[in-house]
């Protein structure tokens, strides 16, 4: 096919991927920066001008951030809530999964209606709040887990998932004779990666990510801290008060400028797991998305 | 196997009797299912349905020492008085605000750059800045918060060093203490988070065009651009505008922790939304019942928005989200 390639198309082309370009650069540049300050001796940094790389390469910031206790107990607390919350998470997420895509289940209708409605009832702020408080779960590990251990959104992408799948599968196990159970388990499981591997990441992601139910129900026990919710009040501590100070000139004082340093260091620790493993699984949920997504 | 019992009991009438007998034969031949799915039926009774609850609350003077059962009924007194507060007003207009910002930028956005994408040739390319674009949709609000603050800080801070050298300002700016700044850094925080991630449904439909009519378009001698026009946006328009009835939806639905964590003390009057105001009365005054009337004022504003819309769809493009 003979294409003729205009000086218009030629330019458009040009203008595009510059333009990609710069988007990845504006996404990528801030991860970059914070990187190169944490990695640069905290005095050093005060004087400013650090983009890329560090000045005067220094571990400083982060053998503070290990060094200290809270924060190396708040990494553990953090590494169990989303070990256990996401093995969990999967778990019931499949079994759940599983039951609705099975044809011959008498319940498959009112227990589907009743799941994805869960997406559209929200009790609100504070009525959550106040269950919490009343089933007890005050200043207890699994507050973390309980409350959000099956979203029906992760649900339907799983179910969608499972019912593509050859019927054949299903029945061929059943005549070996196997349960429900060992079925899911051992035949249903190993053959949807792409699915388990996109709900994994999401369950991952968000237990990693969430600070908001240890700023409302285990605030009060620091041993129960998570490492994004130390990074929030370290966060809220130089807000306040350099916006509060702003309005005055004498302003740079050494105290206030170096936690930006270990909030740099922070940063980066809270964010390298996810930039480790998204690569990975990045090639399943994107299928897994488009799928579920298209179905609708 | 159970599927075949199923079918041929549904072919044959029985008589009431052995109509239970099979019911309770395939409850027991679907013990297992039951068995993965009905420990989650009472989870979702207490965790999603339970908090339902408490919007009993929201017509009481609730004390906490009294809980639900012996706290006084005071009918609509909360939500009067809710009306009749000055801080609800500025509260809602920021929710509002900023929920249409970020839908509006959101949208738009997210229809660019997919059209973009799906203008390269080069697919290590494409990949490539996917990957990089989806990112920080992974990335929690607060080290975007984080990210936000160190580059627009005062002092050194990325934005302001690089306005300086341009000469454009000749002071630093305190971005974070400025009211008037607060929605457009809300806004532009949201849209790097999620422009990425929000373009996956629209390059998958539109790898899913039919290649005829862009050949059909090259015969015809038409530029990338018109192709772009006449090709590619008409080809996700049904799927952006179904996107964009199912959240208008949730318009008042959406997120505070953005708001809490970019917010301060200093430029409250623009970033507290009402979760947030929710959240103050109950946790620092005490007044529970009022946080609660504050829900359930969202999930009606929710619930008739979503209904409107529906109808406004029905009647525009024959598409119905129920």
């Amino acid at each position: 096919m003979i294409r003729q390639r205009s000086f218009g198309d030629l330019a458009f082309a040009f203008l595009n991927t510059f333009g990609l370009a710069l988007l990845g650069f504006i996404t990528l540049f801030p991860f970059i920066h914070l990187l190169a300050i944490s990695l640069n001796e905290p005095l050093d940094m005060i004087k400013g001008g650090i983009t890329w790389l560090p000045r005067k390469l220094s571990w400083f910031n982060y053998s503070y951030v290990f060094d200290n206790k809270n924060l190396f107990m708040a990494a553990f607390v953090s590494i169990a809530r989303t070990v256990v919350g996401t093995f969990l998470g999967v778990v019931c997420t499949a079994m759940i999964a599983y039951a609705l895509s099975r044809r011959e289940f008498i319940f498959r209708k009112p227990f589907n209606f009743y799941f994805v409605l869960t997406l559209y009832v929200n009790g609100g702020l504070i009525p959550g709040y106040l269950l919490i408080k009343n089933i007890g779960l005050m200043n207890n590990f699994w507050v973390y887990i309980l409350p959000i251990l099956v979203s029906a959104y992760n649900v339907m992408i799983m179910r969608s998932y499972f019912e593509q799948l050859p019927e054949g599968v299903v029945e061929s196990a059943k005549i070996d004779g196997a349960n429900d159970f060992q079925t899911l388990f051992r035949i249903i499981i190993p053959i949807s990666m792409p699915v388990i591997a996109t709900v994994t990441l999401f369950i991952g992601v968000q237990h990693w990510n969430s600070w908001f139910d240890n700023y409302l129900y285990t605030s009060r026990s620091q041993s129960l801290s998570l490492m994004q919710y130390e990074l929030m009040k370290v966060l809220l501590q130089s807000v306040n008060q350099s916006a509060v100070t702003a309005g005055s000139s004498a302003a740079n004082d050494v105290a206030r400028l170096s936690p930006q340093s270990i909030r740099a260091a922070l940063t980066i620790v809270v964010t390298l797991p996810i930039l480790i493993v998204y690569p990975f699984l990045q090639k399943y949920f994107v299928k897994g998305i488009t799928m579920s997504a298209m179905k609708e | 196997m159970a599927k075949l019992v199923i079918e041929q009991q549904t072919a044959t009438p029985h008589p009431a009797p052995a109509n239970r007998r099979t019911l309770w034969r395939t409850l027991y031949l679907q013990r297992y299912l039951l068995l993965m799915t009905v420990p989650f039926v009472i989870w979702a009774l207490i965790f999603s349905y339970g908090p339902l609850w408490g919007w009993i609350m929201a017509f009481q003077k609730y004390k906490i020492g009294q809980g639900i059962w012996h706290s006084p009924f005071v009918g609509l007194d909360n939500f009067k008085e809710l009306f009749k507060d000055d801080d609800f007003y500025p509260v809602l207009r920021n929710t509002l605000v900023m929920a249409v910002m970020n839908l509006v930028t959101g949208f738009v956005g997210a229809i660019v750059l997919a059209l973009m994408l799906n203008e390269v040739k080069n697919q290590f390319f494409k990949r490539t800045i996917q990957t990089i674009t989806y990112i920080p949709h992974f990335v929690s609000w607060v080290v975007i918060a984080n990210i936000v603050l160190t580059f627009l800080s005062p002092d050194g801070g990325m934005v302001n060093s690089l306005l300086m050298k341009l000469g454009i300002i000749h002071e630093p700016i305190y971005f974070m203490a400025k009211e008037g700044y607060f929605w457009y850094i809300q806004t532009a925080a949201n849209l790097w988070k999620e422009i990425g991630w929000s373009t996956i449904i629209y390059l998958a439909v539109l790898a899913s065009l039919n290649p005829e009519h862009y050949e059909a378009a090259d015969i015809d001698g038409a530029t990338r651009l018109q192709k772009m026009r006449y090709i590619s946006l008409p080809g996700i328009m049904p799927t952006a505008f179904l996107l964009l009835i199912m959240s208008l939806g949730w318009l008042i639905q959406g997120g505070f922790e953005s708001q809490y964590l970019l917010g301060n003390d200093v430029v409250s009057g623009r970033s507290e939304v009402l979760d947030l105001y929710a959240l103050r009365y109950s946790t620092q005054i005490g007044d529970f019942s009022y946080g609660v009337a504050i829900s359930i004022f969202k999930s009606v504003v929710s619930i008739a928005l979503v209904v409107s819309v529906n109808m406004l769809a029905r009647k525009t493009a024959q598409t119905r989200l129920f």
